[in-house]
């Protein structure tokens, strides 16, 4: 996984959009918070759904517990 | 099946239909088509990772990255090699040259995108994939594509020219004439009544016929 090092640490640029869902619910914020491609976003908020660090609820993400832990 | 998708060659996509999805291991994770909507994709193949002619290509598609984005547009590379091949490839073109590349690179070891898209030439390599382009709208909508053989390294001003091109063509409702470029007189399309071409010849355009009518935009 791109977010997710075998060691269970995330890597910097999952790291970055963690911290942007601190306060953005879109992967567009996410996108210009973070200052990554909306592509990339997109790819990695797939990633931290099946790790289970952030969730989509009513057609927006949000971190979880675990996520804001991480972030 | 009806005798049109018979004569159909299997595997070509086709120009104003949607680009065929995927989801693919790039060097920037696994990407799917979607993840790309609202921008528009410039989804390229070379044939292999370090060689010669592609490494001037990624080189090239490097320099004009910046461009590109002001473009609102996304760069996406693909051959048939594996993920560690792509990242030990770009890693060593920065070393060589100093250049970062910036955009994600396809492995398709399983053939899977290069097939879905046309980019295996048998007639040229059963191997590997030959220089396509393909420029993909922000609705998915494949709106250009351009072959190359193996042999030819690509023209980065041409690129540029075509994403300028359907930009233009897109926000203004018009078509661009042989070697346009930004700045250049566009075409006006062509009048389907006879009503509208009187019209036409009165509009105040530059006009050859009533057929043939320029503007600026």
């Amino acid at each position: 996984m791109a977010c997710v090092n075998p060691d269970g640490t995330i890597t910097a640029s999952a790291k970055a959009i963690l911290t942007a869902l601190g306060s953005a619910t879109t992967a567009e914020q996410v996108a210009s918070l973070a200052g990554l491609p909306l592509f990339r976003v997109r790819s990695a908020l797939r990633e931290l759904l099946g790790a289970g660090l952030a969730v989509l609820e009513d057609g927006g993400y949000r971190l979880t517990d675990e996520g804001r832990r991480r972030a | 099946m009806t005798m049109e998708t018979e004569s159909r060659p299997a595997g070509l996509p086709r120009l104003n239909e949607p680009a065929p999805a995927f989801e693919a291991v790039t060097t920037h994770g696994t990407l799917t088509l979607a993840d790309f909507e609202g921008r528009w994709l410039i989804l390229f193949s070379h044939p292999a990772d370090f060689t010669p002619v592609c490494t001037t290509e990624f080189l090239a598609f490097a320099e004009i990255f910046p461009q590109l984005q002001e473009r609102g547009t996304d760069l996406l590379g693909l051959s048939i090699d594996s993920v560690y091949s792509h990242i030990a490839w770009v890693r060593n073109i920065e070393e060589k040259t100093g250049v970062r590349i910036p955009f994600p690179v396809i492995a398709d070891l399983n053939k899977e995108v290069a097939t879905s898209y046309g980019m295996l030439m048998p007639g040229e390599s059963k191997t590997e994939t030959s220089r396509c382009v393909f420029f993909i709208d922000p609705n998915g909508v494949l709106r250009a594509m351009i072959y190359y053989p193996l042999s030819l390294g690509r023209n980065m001003a041409e690129i540029l020219r075509v994403i300028d091109a359907l930009q233009t063509a897109d926000k203004h409702g018009v078509a661009t004439p042989a070697n346009w470029k930004p700045g250049d007189r566009v075409i006006v399309p062509a009048p389907n009544t006879q009503e509208l071409a009187e019209e036409r010849m009165k509009a105040g355009y530059e006009c050859t016929d009533w057929y043939l009518c320029k503007k600026d935009v």
